[in-house]
């Protein structure tokens, strides 16, 4: 593709222009629902007539939903911490060394990876109440590690296997310890793959829906999807729309700055130079 | 600066294939030796297990005389060069070759010295704040080489450095490696699957084969003598020619016709179980177009009369490839050569490469005469690829480190 002809360009640029409007209407729709007052709310102009905040105000005033957020914000991060730190030994191990069971290892994380989620909510329900942990964070952080472990060990031992293990054996003779190797070569090629990871953890933390509505009970551990279908008017009569695309706006935004923040890290192209290409 | 001893040094893998086999190779303190071998002969596993990269199945590995089997590579103090350069892309020229010194928890002001020194000899100091993708393929491998020299290791270790650059920038290269290894006089082992490059850089060549050493000397030794079939054929470019022959009377029935024995061969073929089935091997120098031989050389050597094939006009002088026909020599080590060459090293099979003198008028298609120097032949053993026209002594010094 040397020469781009104006015409390719344009239905390039038109193909482009379909799929963002495609992806960003539900979005904009939403965000346009949530300024909207209550009488215009099914006006269905896609430009609110009436400008007001009311349905941001309104969600911050309830308990139930403040009390979600931040469930959903130290549980998501709790589990993409840990699930990022435990993927990335075992995929590093996994691309670098050779142990017994190695395939096995393998296998039952794919396996993991393709299990029924629903099949095991039961389970999951009566084995976290009789352990106690039913309706707590905990409850929540170890069926979420669990499933986004095999993601973050497949994801990242892609990334390990891009970098090249002479850097390693390099490493070594320059005086450094396989903690150190690990540490101050390894490590830094491999934060783009990390941090792709801790994206894909993390959403997947945010997003779940099917745990957190079967695994928990109360506020103390509910997260936002959740109370969002717990979400009533101000009366039983009313209508919800508004609070809940409000509701929703607000829960989009912690992905977006999640991912912006990390973005700037996946540097692609990182590991160029460091060997004849 | 330290010398190197591998006493049986042996390579195991656990799935029972053996890549070396009992090394025993003195390395002189600030000696320059060259591992050499095609691919698969065991002297990168070796090179490693110098390294410490690899664990040593069985023998010792001594540097300054200190037992080092049992030691990390970071313990060892030898610097490696690898064949990928593997720089830390993270890092700027400057940090990459900082880091072992960084490591070594050197003083800052140190560091800086050092480092500034290294990129000066290696003509890297506009460069020090740049990262490694932004630098030519040279350019990378002298911040590999001016990693390596930083920290005044006790041994160099190169692993085919120069084989990522192009034909021209690796002759470059192989002289300033020359140079520097002069400078800064440390025992430096080399491994490489070039003869060019071996003979050229080393004091020593190392040529290896599946795991065994096959001869150890100066490049001159190796190219004149040659242990066996293999060192002869793998030695010298374009390589020696091999030709059967059958020893009848006192005479060498060969496809070029019969070959008068003289002294050198006569007692080298006395012996007992000298067999009557041998291989002749000559280099593509010994010959001469017949014409522009003195009549008092014409005596030493033998004329014959065969068709050329193709003429090579190298300005210097003539590579003319002649048509012999009859039988191949057959023998494991040249067959060994060829899969390894896969053919492209080697003469093809009907042919004869000689190297003559550009005033030659040899052409294509024509018949030649040529002269072929009897002193310079060799006979090898088809059997165990030997070297029977080896004089007792040089035969002595083969494997004597």
């Amino acid at each position: 593709m040397a020469v781009e002809t104006t015409s390719a360009k344009v239905k390039w640029g038109l193909l482009d222009a379909l799929v963002v409007v495609f992806a960003l209407i539900p979005v904009l729709w939403i965000v346009s629902l949530s300024f909207k007052t209550a009488a215009t709310l099914t006006d269905g102009n896609f430009i609110p007539r009436e400008w007001t905040w009311d349905n941001y105000k309104l969600i911050f005033q309830t308990d139930q939903f403040v009390r979600a957020l931040v469930n959903s914000i130290g549980i998501a991060l709790i589990s993409t911490v840990i699930a990022v730190v435990l993927g990335t030994m075992a995929a590093y191990a996994i691309s670098r060394l050779d142990f017994p069971g190695k395939k096995a290892l393998v296998g039952v994380s794919l396996l993991i990876a393709m299990f029924p989620q629903v099949s095991l909510v039961s389970p999951l329900f009566n084995i976290e109440r009789n352990l106690g942990i039913f309706d707590t964070w905990l409850g929540l952080i170890l069926p979420y590690i669990t499933f986004a472990l095999p993601l973050a060990i497949y994801t990242l031992s892609a990334f390990f296997k891009q970098i090249p293990w002479d850097l390693e054996k390099a490493a070594k003779m320059d005086g450094a310890t396989q903690g150190e190797a690990f540490r101050k070569v390894i490590a830094p090629l491999a934060a783009p793959g990390v941090f792709t990871t801790a994206i894909l953890v993390f959403i997947f933390c945010w997003n779940d829906f099917l745990f957190a509505i079967s695994l928990t009970s109360t506020e103390q551990s509910r997260t936002v999807p959740v109370a969002l279908s717990f979400f009533t008017g101000a009366s039983q009569f009313e209508d919800p729309t508004g609070a809940i695309s409000a509701a929703a706006v607000v829960i989009t935004i912690p992905i977006i700055l999640f991912v912006l923040f990390f973005q700037r890290r996946i540097v692609a192209g990182l590991t160029s130079g460091a060997v004849k290409g | 600066m330290a010398d190197i001893v591998l006493d049986k040094v042996t390579k195991k893998y656990p799935d029972g294939t053996t890549a070396v086999h009992e090394i025993d190779l003195e390395i002189a303190d600030g000696e320059f030796i060259i591992l050499v071998g095609p691919s698969g002969c065991g002297k990168s596993t070796t090179l490693n297990m110098i390294a410490g990269l690899e664990d040593i199945s069985s023998g010792e590995l001594r540097i300054a005389g200190e037992r080092v089997n049992d030691k990390a590579p970071k313990d060892r103090d030898i610097a490696m060069v690898f064949q990928s350069y593997a720089l830390y892309p993270n890092m700027t020229v400057g940090e990459n070759m900082a880091f072992p010194l960084k490591l070594a928890k050197m003083p800052k002001a140190e560091i800086d010295k050092k480092v500034a020194e290294a990129a000066k000899v290696l003509e890297l100091t506009e460069y020090l704040n740049r990262k490694p993708a932004n630098l030519s393929g040279g350019q990378r491998q002298r911040v590999a080489m001016g990693r390596a020299i930083v920290r005044s290791p006790k041994a160099f270790l190169m692993d085919e450095p120069l084989s990522n650059l192009d034909a021209k920038l690796r002759v470059q290269m192989r002289t300033q490696v020359s140079r520097l290894q002069k400078q800064l006089n440390t025992t430096t082992v080399y491994v490489t699957h070039d003869q060019t490059e071996a003979m050229t850089l080393g004091d020593r060549v190392v040529v290896m084969r599946g795991g065994y050493i096959q001869q150890v000397g100066d490049p001159q030794t190796l190219y004149d003598n040659p242990h066996n079939l293999f060192v002869a054929g793998f030695i010298g470019s374009p390589s020696m020619n091999f030709l059967p022959a059958t020893v009848e009377e006192s005479k060498l029935r060969t496809p070029l016709g019969d070959l008068p024995l003289g002294d050198r061969v006569r007692r080298a073929l006395s012996g007992a179980d000298a067999p009557r089935q041998v291989i002749l091997g000559i280099r593509p120098e010994h010959f001469e177009d017949a014409r522009l031989i003195e009549e008092h050389q014409r005596a030493k050597g033998f004329e014959f009369t065969a068709p050329v094939d193709l003429v090579e006009s190298m300005g210097s002088d003539k590579y003319v490839y002649l048509t012999v026909e009859g039988e191949h020599a057959v023998a494991a080590d040249l067959e060994d050569l060829a899969a390894d060459a896969g053919g492209a090293d080697l003469p093809p099979q009907d042919n004869l490469v000689t190297r003559l003198s550009a005033e030659s008028r040899v052409r294509d298609g024509a018949d030649a005469r040529v002269w072929m120097n009897l002193d310079k032949i060799h006979l090898f053993d088809p059997r165990d690829g030997h070297n029977l026209t080896l004089h007792e002594g040089q035969a002595a010094g083969v494997n004597a480190a």
